[in-house]
């Protein structure tokens, strides 16, 4: 009896012999991954299947799915949430030497659970015309009065400010933070709205004098084919932040194997894949972020910005102090 | 074949109609069917049950306020402009001749396919500071940016404008229909009796038509409620931001789903209100006497302005932001129009067809269902999954995750261990879970349009039809059948063009290499990249036209003695 119900359920849910697959729940959006998946898919014969959305709603779907997760990989565009996969057991110890050989140790995990991809920096968009470089010198500067009703910058349910944010507590505490938070928040030119774009925009047409904004925003509106893009972007100019302290805030796209992924080997060979010349090539060229792989030559307009002091702060830092940071943003009124 | 057993067991259904059984076999199964679609708001409302003292402390110390101020603005905003909007071109192109009168019956309705964050990034895109609009008039007048006045698109009132533009259509549509179905006699007779037509339509037209009024509100308001996108992008801190930003930021899923519970809260309170004040007036039409409705031809000033005040809300909200999104389509259509696009559209429509075939049907079983019994149960079941459409799509979509991934595990433990085989999760990544969703979100938009089409059935007629010797099957072909057509379309289509524009929980629960024309939209539209955007998203508004032009004319025709 037991033999033939076991019959029949094989029968049911028999699924044809698998192609070597690999599935990955991606927080990057699909025309920054796709392509690079595709390329993996010609090059190996692996079949890369692929859902996009956002981190924090895969990171609840792996939990509520358990153990039987179809996802092998989880990708997402910051840190933060790397180390909140991690720190519920999302992810799995990978040993990999191409891997640790190839990104550098603080863009990866201590255990090894996650790997970062590609970095950037959070930087000062200004106005010449209206600010003078030498006015210009850290984030921490950013609360002083003379910058009252001239900065922009997005919501605070940004992850990219709450990364920020979290990287600041973790320098200074969160006492000194919570401070400088209230006073830059008076110093905003209007409330948060929009997302980057919008704010290098803003600082163009003289809404407010400078922003904080990632820099591979600047980058893609440069290089942009609407003309009001470049338009509003050769308007302003960069400023790497904190050169003589800590450096700029950086922060990475990374990715992780889910502790239950099905398909572990061709996880670890895609992650793999992700660190060759040709793919950190390609989102240097393509989305003007860094290549974590230090070899990597950066694309032509990346070059133009030169060679900056980045901040090396430990990333899992980031997700420690991520709902600190939010807390504190809520009480200085940043919405 | 499967068609005609079903119509069978359908007819079958409808038996009970007549039957006295009051607690029959089939209707614990109509309970259980909607007991089904419950679960994921019954999660929902279960996360109150877990105390979360220092977080809530946290929010009503800091941003509660504010969540609960400016989400009561956008109801009463919103609530405000979609009745002006709605009710007043109903009762014009209803009663009047005016010049374009006949396009702009169904035209009005456009906005409808226009989902509310497309209209956002539109007006953003043309209006904001760094707009064409705003940096010609710099160029022109020499101004700079702080010089000059601007209204500000993404504020509270802005916001309040974009819903508002793209949710009257509920109001209008509704509205409509009841003062197309209004006897002509009530409204010559109070003609007749000195009422002038502006009192007509306020003493007469609009008391009798209020309950279907109410019901179009009813849908905005909770398409308010549950907005994010527009809420959002336009950095107006309402309930739904919050709910996200506990959930996302805080990393907490529990309070979370508490807060969407409050908001549910808000709507029961509005909808008890709302049938209490309607309990002590009754309203009743004195006739069932139908003749031609023979519209008064509108003259010079008073055409125009009628032309004017129906023109406004289709201009505003249709033709100016289709506009601009056609403008950017066209710098950007050669590279979009790829295979892929056709996919998408393809996943877009089939999912959209499929989802609201399946809220028709199940509309109607539970229709029937309220319509047969009088037991409490029942009627408290069919609101209670109407509350659906109040939550937010991300929160749906959790809500449905978790008792189907439950299942999926319970399962494969099972087969594991007494069959040594692992059946994954089943149900969890595919199709058929996301389809879920929708019904839980959607389902209140078929329940309200079939209910009201019920209840133009009096019990009577089946009673009448019955002593002539008719059979169950023949009274639903040639009674039901026909006095519903119209409302069946209308419910048929509302879900379609829902589903059209759905993304939330698209973007949850969309199985591996899916992609729909809204997620599209969205990952684009999210990295601020408009003018690409412009293409999947003007083909949603395009594939959303075509139903809403449907559902019109089915309207039209709805009228007894239509010719």
């Amino acid at each position: 009896m037991k033999k033939t119900l076991t019959i029949i359920i094989f029968l049911i849910f028999q699924q044809l012999p698998n192609a070597a697959e690999v599935n990955v729940y991606s927080a990057r959006k699909e025309t920054l991954i796709k392509p690079l998946l595709d390329q993996f898919t010609r090059d190996t014969g692996i079949e890369a299947n692929l859902v996009t959305g956002k981190a924090d709603t895969f990171i609840k779907r792996l939990e509520i799915e358990g153990k039987n997760t179809p996802a092998d990989i989880l990708l997402t565009v910051d840190a933060a949430r790397l180390v909140r996969a991690k720190e519920k057991g999302l992810f799995q110890e990978v040993i990999s030497d191409v891997l640790n050989k190839v990104i550098p140790n603080y863009f990866r995990d201590i255990d090894n659970h996650w790997f970062g991809l590609s970095f950037r920096s959070r930087v000062i968009v200004f106005a010449p015309d209206r600010v003078n470089k030498g006015e210009l010198i850290d984030y921490l500067d950013l609360a002083n009065s003379k910058w009252k009703g001239r900065i922009c910058v997005r919501s605070s349910s940004n992850i990219y400010n709450q990364s920020l944010v979290a990287s600041m507590i973790a320098h200074h505490g969160i006492n000194k933070i919570e401070i400088w938070a209230s006073r830059l928040v008076e110093n905003f030119a209007r409330p948060s709205k929009g997302g980057d774009r919008d704010q290098i925009k803003a600082v163009a047409i003289g809404v407010c004098d400078i922003a904080l904004v990632n820099n591979y925003y600047l980058a893609g509106m440069l290089e942009s084919s609407q003309e009001y893009e470049t338009y509003a972007a050769k308007k302003v100019k960069l400023f790497w932040p904190d050169q003589n302290g800590h450096g700029a805030h950086v922060n990475i796209s990374g990715a992780g194997v889910t502790k239950y992924a099905k398909n572990k080997e061709e996880a670890i060979q895609l992650l793999e894949y992700l660190v060759t010349d040709k793919a950190q090539q390609w989102y240097s060229d393509i989305n003007y972020e860094y290549a974590v792989n230090p070899e990597i030559k950066n694309t032509a307009i990346l070059g133009k910005w030169g060679v900056f002091k980045y901040d090396d702060l430990n990333l899992s830092l980031l997700g420690r102090y991520n709902r600190d940071a939010v807390l504190l943003m809520d009480r200085v009124g940043w919405k | 074949m499967i068609f005609k057993n079903f119509s069978k067991s359908f007819y079958s259904l409808l038996n009970l109609n007549f039957s006295l059984l009051k607690f029959s076999r089939l209707n614990l199964t109509l309970i259980l069917l909607a007991l089904f679609f419950c679960i994921p708001v019954v999660i929902v409302c279960g996360s109150l049950f877990f105390p979360a003292k220092d977080i809530w402390t946290h929010l009503i110390d800091t941003v509660l306020t504010d969540y609960i101020f400016n989400s009561l603005a956008l109801l009463i905003g919103v609530g405000f402009f979609s009745l002006l909007l709605g009710v007043i071109p109903a009762w014009l192109v209803t009663m009047y001749q005016f010049p374009m009168s006949r396009y702009l019956e169904w035209a009005i309705l456009l906005p409808m396919s226009m989902p509310a964050y497309i209209i956002a990034y539109s007006y953003t895109g043309t209006f904001d500071a760094a707009g064409p609009v705003q940096t010609m008039m710099r160029e022109l007048t020499g101004w700079e940016y702080n010089d000059y006045w601007f209204p500000e698109v993404r504020s509270l009132g802005g916001a309040i404008a974009m819903l508002s533009l793209v949710l009257y259509p509920y109001v209008y549509l509704l509205a409509r229909a009841s003062f197309i179905e209004q006897s002509i006699c009530v409204l010559e007779v109070s003609r007749t009796l000195g009422c002038s037509a502006m009192d007509a339509f306020r003493r007469v037209a609009l008391p009798l038509a209020r309950p279907a009024i109410i019901v179009g509100l009813s849908l905005v308001l909770m398409e308010t409620l549950a907005d994010y996108g527009t809420v959002q992008y336009f950095g107006v801190s309402a309930f739904t931001t919050g709910i996200f930003r506990t959930w996302f930021g805080m990393d907490n899923s529990l309070v979370a789903a508490q807060l969407s519970a409050i908001l549910l809260l808000f709507v029961v309170v509005f909808l008890y209100l709302e049938r209490r004040s309607r309990k002590q007036l009754a309203f009743h039409h004195t006739s069932n006497r139908y003749s031609p409705l023979l519209k008064q031809k509108l003259k010079s000033s008073s055409a125009f302005f009628a032309f004017v005040i129906c023109f406004a809300p289709l201009l505003f909200g249709f033709i100016l932001p289709a506009s601009f999104l056609g403008e950017w389509a066209i710098s950007t259509y050669s590279e979009a129009l790829d295979i892929d696009f056709y996919i998408l559209l393809l996943n877009s429509l089939s999912l959209a067809f499929i989802t609201a075939l399946l809220a028709l049907v199940i509309a109607l079983f539970l229709g029937y269902m309220n319509r047969n019994s009088h037991l409490f149960i029942n009627r408290f079941l069919v609101r209670f999954i109407s509350l659906g459409y109040a939550i937010p799509g991300t929160v749906i979509a959790v809500g449905v995750l978790i008792p189907f991934a439950w299942f999926d595990n319970r399962l494969d433990e099972f087969l594991t261990l007494h069959f040594n085989f692992s059946s994954g999760l089943l149900i969890s990544g595919t199709l058929f879970i996301l389809i879920f969703a929708y019904l839980v979100r959607f389902l209140a938009v078929s329940i309200n349009t079939v209910e009201a089409a019920l209840e133009k059935i009096k019990p009577e007629m089946d009673e009448v039809a019955k002593t002539a010797g008719m059979s169950h099957v023949n009274i639903m072909r040639r009674i039901h059948i026909p006095i519903m057509r119209g409302s069946l379309l209308t419910a048929l289509l509302l879900v379609f063009v829902d589903v059209l524009k759905e993304l939330p929980a698209t973007l949850i629960l969309r199985p591996f290499n899916f992609n729909t024309l809204a997620v599209r939209t969205f990952e684009l539209a999210n990295e601020e990249r408009l003018a690409e955007a412009a293409v999947p998203a003007l083909a949603i508004v395009i594939a959303g036209i075509i139903p809403v032009i449907m559902i019109s004319n089915s309207i039209s025709r709805s009228r007894p003695g239509y010719e």
